[in-house]
């Protein structure tokens, strides 16, 4: 049961605005709580009703008790409540019977709407899908097709086509593992795990000749202890172009909006000159630290660089290589230019993982973080 | 390695920068500076270097000197300097190359009445004790620290023997089958008729380019002795290394390449920090040269460079004078090139006959010399330029296939993941879809992962293990991946998909009960999967545990294969209780894998939209009582085989079992829609399709539940 209705004392009309105010909220949370015949009526009958009706009360309280200029002012308002509890009492009466959609029916129906909502979760694609297909992405917008090739390579198209003569130190540098029972066969027919994506360079000019621009996304293996930075298994993209007339300032301008594509427009590039048995001459590239914009990080280890491709102009040796069997691959005629990133390293940096090793546990809770 | 900027500095007097900015120079320049470490006192600096495998004749003092005198345009300071004025013998000193293939050259010193004890601090600008210790070199003895200078400032192995144990003289050959030798780290090693040894008219003395002998080492009571500097094959050296499993300062150098010319220089500075402790040379310097190999290395054919051809390769520059004839002369003298102008100069542009230095045996051709100019000019001068775009961008064949399979997985909640290409010998067995054809490894990282994954359910499995020991509950992974079957002679790879879950269904909210997943709930993302393919026909279907046709890892009575048109593309189901058991997984684990290569082959199916009936659909339910034996698959076909066209779907709304039906039995409740696409349904049709239903259903065993 609502208060009794009080005496007016003062008939401003900030006074009367809060008077009114209070009985129609008194009006609204009664009207919210019908939920039977018996509650309607009894609704109707203690606002509405013609003796002791709240309704009439004020009207006998409130307008006789009020000075005259103030008779108009208070009318006004109990008009206007009058229209608001016969609203309320006709919704309670049936919502959408007499066409009027609201109040005591539908309240019933209330829902809490601040339960967190029910997701239907989705799957998240590896962090190491996400980054090759961002890079594949950006040099498909530069006219790079996609290679592929396969995971167990001969001796040939991993290390001999690509410059590394058998007994070459350079072989050392990349502790590869081999298939069993190879030692029978001739080196080059040998097999064992791809220790980069470069051969499928050979297989791609072997199948076309220039020009050629493709990118080469895929897994490789080695045979490295696993720590945090190192995993026997990992993810490179490479890539080439070859074609008439390709100078070392396309391969420079080329990365350089490679990495602004991926890193964004502000970042900044250098390059080293370095050292891979297929490429010459070769660099690796540095790009203006992402964390820090370049001013010096824990992340960059304060040099303001983060190394994070390798690359070169194709050497002759492997155009030679080629031109067995695409004549066109004549390294007096044609030139180009091969570069090499590795994928875990890049998104370990642009999504913040410190273990190589999560990208390959499977961890739920891990994957989760990228849907 | 470790340069010393102070001992750098002896060699390049001059140099206008300090030695941060040294560091950063030589770095631009590929003579890379990791570290750099301050000394105090005056002592300059320590440079931690990181030179490629390439640039093995800047892996010393001498040779990053070389670098710097390049970068700056200073003077080299020569590494020759006088020795006393030797005594008379009786006849040079007998040294024989018999191995020509692998020893190109052999020098020898004699030196008598040498004092063995501690090194002093000797001669002009070899302050060796200061630079032993800021580089913490140990000071061992005045024989050790010598041979220890000259490879430390230039890079040149060399050996002092103890001269009295060397019976008759030297001579380079191949060992002897079986013949054995004690090194100078202790080991008594057999040899193999391949091993280069130095050896005297009597018994190998010491393994070339390797390591020295244990019998004609230098001890406190020698007396005389005799100083080796030779130049050794990069092959020979690393085959005799590798085999005896030595890694040794000399075996590096020589296997990436030693400078034909630096014996007889490394010799005299090894022997005039010996004579400092007293002491006379005896006779001349001994000096036997290969001429095969002296034409290989130290006098190979000038190589012809065009100004051209370097504009050809590296192209635009920044600054608008680019490369001139004068920048490459500059740049390729300083390193120790000789260059003569020649040729069809006239048309192209300047032309270059060009003579390597002995110790750059990484300069063969023009590219190696077009790269030693564009490093010394600087690879940041060059401009950015993009070349002209050409040819269209081509797909692979299945990536459109590829990406809707993953798509499908994805949109179902299961997530992606990439597991160990590698498998033990035993899950290789159990998993593999063609038993016995798998791929071991020579060398494989542990034992675990011995085989190449001819499945991608061993990783699956593992990832769905490594979850649950974690405490996660809910698993729903995927993975797209190359299996590989074969044997060691050939190898095929195949794409394949895994896909794996336990847990509950992938909704979470506080209003919905947790629901287990199941069999069926896998099933229906592998017929998503499969529907993204344009193909005649797909079935499940298994088999009696008995005709042992279900892969092992599966539960026989839970599990299906895949057929598509006809093709086994693949099985699916619960883990065998057995292999749940064996990896104490208590959950039911969902399992399942697809031939990638098998739905490759299929097109993606193109959706074709068809008229949507205005007329009112009807359905209709119908409450069926079916024996245990009875499976959907029946009901199925018996309502497909009706081919009533008003009849346009059907399905199982309901499988329930009750007290009230008999043993064995179960309840189905069979929605059907009929619905035509040209009119309103009479009732009388109606009842004559219900009727044909409840017939066609009959007779494959159903009756209607009354």
């Amino acid at each position: 049961m609502n208060e009794e209705i009080p005496n007016l004392t003062a008939f401003d009309e900030a006074a009367l605005d809060e008077a009114f105010a209070r009985l129609e909220r008194q009006a609204r949370a009664a009207a919210a709580a019908l939920d039977n015949d018996a509650a309607v009526e009894a609704f109707r009958l203690e606002w509405l009703g013609r003796k002791q009706g709240r309704l009439n009360e004020v009207s006998g309280r409130w307008l006789k008790a009020a000075p005259a200029e103030a008779k108009k002012l208070l009318g006004v308002r109990f008009n206007a409540l009058k229209a608001v509890v016969e609203g309320l009492l006709d919704a309670a009466l049936g919502a959408g019977q007499d066409g009027s959609w609201g109040g005591a029916a539908l309240a019933a129906e209330a829902i809490d709407i601040t339960l967190p909502g029910t997701r239907r979760l989705a799957g998240a694609e590896h962090p190491i899908t996400r980054t090759l297909n961002e890079i594949t992405r950006v040099f498909a917008a530069l006219g790079y097709s996609v290679g592929v090739g396969p995971e167990v390579e001969t001796d040939f198209y991993n290390f001999e086509s690509m410059n590394f003569p058998p007994g070459h130190p350079a072989r050392d540098t990349q502790d590869t593992l081999v298939v069993a029972g190879q030692e029978r066969r001739p080196q080059r027919d040998r097999l064992l795990m791809r220790t980069h994506t470069s051969p499928v360079q050979m297989r791609t000019m072997e199948q076309q000749p220039p020009p050629v621009r493709i990118v080469i996304p895929g897994k490789v293996h080695r045979n490295d202890a696993a720590d945090a930075t190192h995993s026997p298994i990992f993810h490179q993209v490479e890539g080439l172009c070859v074609d008439t007339n390709i100078t070392f300032s396309d391969l420079k301008g080329t990365l350089d909006h490679a990495m602004k594509a991926l890193f964004g427009s502000a970042v900044k590039t250098r390059f080293f000159p370095s050292f891979f048995p297929f490429t010459e001459p070769s660099a690796d590239v540095q790009i203006s630290c992402i964390f820090c914009g370049g001013k010096g990080c824990r992340k960059c280890k304060q040099s303001g660089w983060i190394e994070l491709l390798g690359c070169g102009m194709v050497d002759p040796a492997v155009f030679a290589f080629a031109a067995e069997k695409q004549p066109g691959y004549d390294p007096k005629k044609i030139s180009g230019f091969a570069f090499g990133m590795g994928v875990e390293r890049i998104a370990m940096m642009k999504y913040g993982v410190s273990e190589i090793g999560s990208f390959y546990a499977g961890d739920m809770r891990f994957l989760s973080q990228f849907a | 390695m470790k340069i010393l900027t102070k001992w750098l500095r002896a060699y390049v007097p001059g140099v206008p920068v300090d030695d941060a900015q040294l560091a950063e120079d030589l770095t631009l320049r590929g003579i890379a500076v990791e570290g750099i470490y301050d000394l105090g006192n005056g002592n300059g600096s320590l440079f931690e270097m990181d030179i490629t495998t390439n640039r093995v004749d800047a892996m010393n003092h001498y040779g990053v000197a070389r670098e710097a005198a390049a970068i700056y345009g200073l003077a080299l300071a020569g590494l020759d300097f006088a020795l006393p004025k030797a005594r008379e013998g009786a006849a040079s000193y007998p040294v024989r190359i018999e191995a020509e293939d692998a020893c190109g050259r052999f020098t020898a010193r004699v030196l008598r009445g040498v004092t063995m004890g501690e090194s002093r601090d000797w001669f002009a600008g070899a302050e060796v004790a200061t630079y032993f210790g800021l580089l913490e070199q140990k000071q061992i003895s005045n024989a050790v620290d010598a041979t220890n200078f000259a490879w430390i400032a230039m890079g040149q192995p060399t050996h002092v023997f103890d001269l009295d144990k060397i019976e008759g003289g030297i001579v380079v050959r191949r060992a002897r089958k079986g013949e054995r030798l004690k090194t100078l780290d202790g080991v008594e090693r057999v040899l193999d008729a391949e091993d280069l040894v130095v050896a005297d008219h009597a018994k190998a003395l010491g393994l070339a380019g390797v390591m020295g002998g244990w019998d004609t080492m230098i001890t406190p009571a020698t007396k005389n002795v005799l100083v080796e500097a030779a130049w050794f094959d990069p092959i020979a050296v690393r085959r005799t290394a590798r085999r005896h499993g030595l890694h040794t300062d000399a075996s590096h150098r020589f296997e990436r390449g030693a400078d034909f010319n630096a014996a007889p220089v490394a010799s005299g500075l090894v022997s005039a920090i010996l004579l400092e402790s007293g002491g006379w040379l005896e006779g001349e310097l001994v000096d036997v040269r290969v001429a095969a190999i002296e034409v290989r290395t130290a006098k190979r054919k000038p190589v012809e460079l065009k100004l051209s051809e370097v504009h050809r390769i590296l192209g635009a520059t920044v600054d608008a004078e680019g490369i001139t004839a004068a920048t490459v002369e500059g740049v390729l003298t300083a390193l120790g090139c000789e260059l003569a102008t020649c040729c069809g100069a006239a048309l192209d542009g300047a032309s270059w006959q060009v003579t390597l230095p002995s110790w750059r045996l990484d300069l063969e051709r023009e590219i190696d010399l077009i790269e030693e100019v564009a490093r010394v000019y600087g690879y940041n001068r060059f401009a950015n330029t993009l070349p002209e775009f050409g040819e269209g961008v081509r797909a692979l064949p299945w990536a459109e296939k590829e990406a809707a399979v993953r798509r499908t997985l994805l949109g179902a909640g299961f997530h992606e993941a990439i597991a160990s290409t590698f498998c033990s010998a035993t899950e290789a067995a159990l998993t593999a879809p063609q038993p016995g054809l798998s791929v071991p490894l020579g060398n494989p990282l542990s034992e675990e992962a011995g085989v190449l994954r001819p499945s991608l359910v061993p990783g699956m499995l593992a990832m769905i293990a490594g979850n649950l020991n974690r405490d996660v509950s809910d698993v729903r992974l995927f993975e797209v991946g190359t299996v590989f079957s074969g044997n060691t002679e050939k190898v095929e790879e195949r794409p394949s998909l895994a896909f794996g879950a336990v847990g509950s269904l992938p909704e979470q909210g506080a209003l919905q009960a947790a629901r287990a997943i199941e069999f069926h709930d896998v099933k229906g993302v592998v017929e998503q999967v499969l529907e993204r393919f344009q193909s005649r026909a797909v079935d499940f279907d298994r088999f009696p545990a008995e005709a042992g046709l279900t892969p092992e890892w599966l539960h026989p009575y839970r599990a299906a294969r895949v057929v598509v048109d006809g093709a086994t593309a693949g099985w699916f189901g619960e883990l065998h209780p057995r292999e749940a058991a064996a990896r104490k997984l208590k959950e039911a684990v969902l399992v399942g894998e697809l031939y990638l290569d098998r739905l490759y082959r299929l097109p993606l199916r193109q959706p074709i939209a068809k008229e949507i009936s205005r007329f009112q659909p009807v359905r209709r339910d119908f409450s069926l009582v079916l024996d245990e034996s009875i499976a959907w698959e029946k009901i199925d076909r018996a309502v497909a085989g009706l081919q009533i066209p008003e009849l346009v779907e059907w399905r199982a709304r309901e499988v329930f079992r009750d007290r009230k039906l008999g043993v064995g039995e179960y309840s189905l409740l069979l929605g059907v829609t009929f619905q035509a696409a040209d009119r309103t349904l009479r009732e009388e049709e109606l009842q004559s399709f219900q009727a044909r239903v409840v017939e066609a259903v009959g007779k494959v065993g159903a009756r209607l539940r009354s």
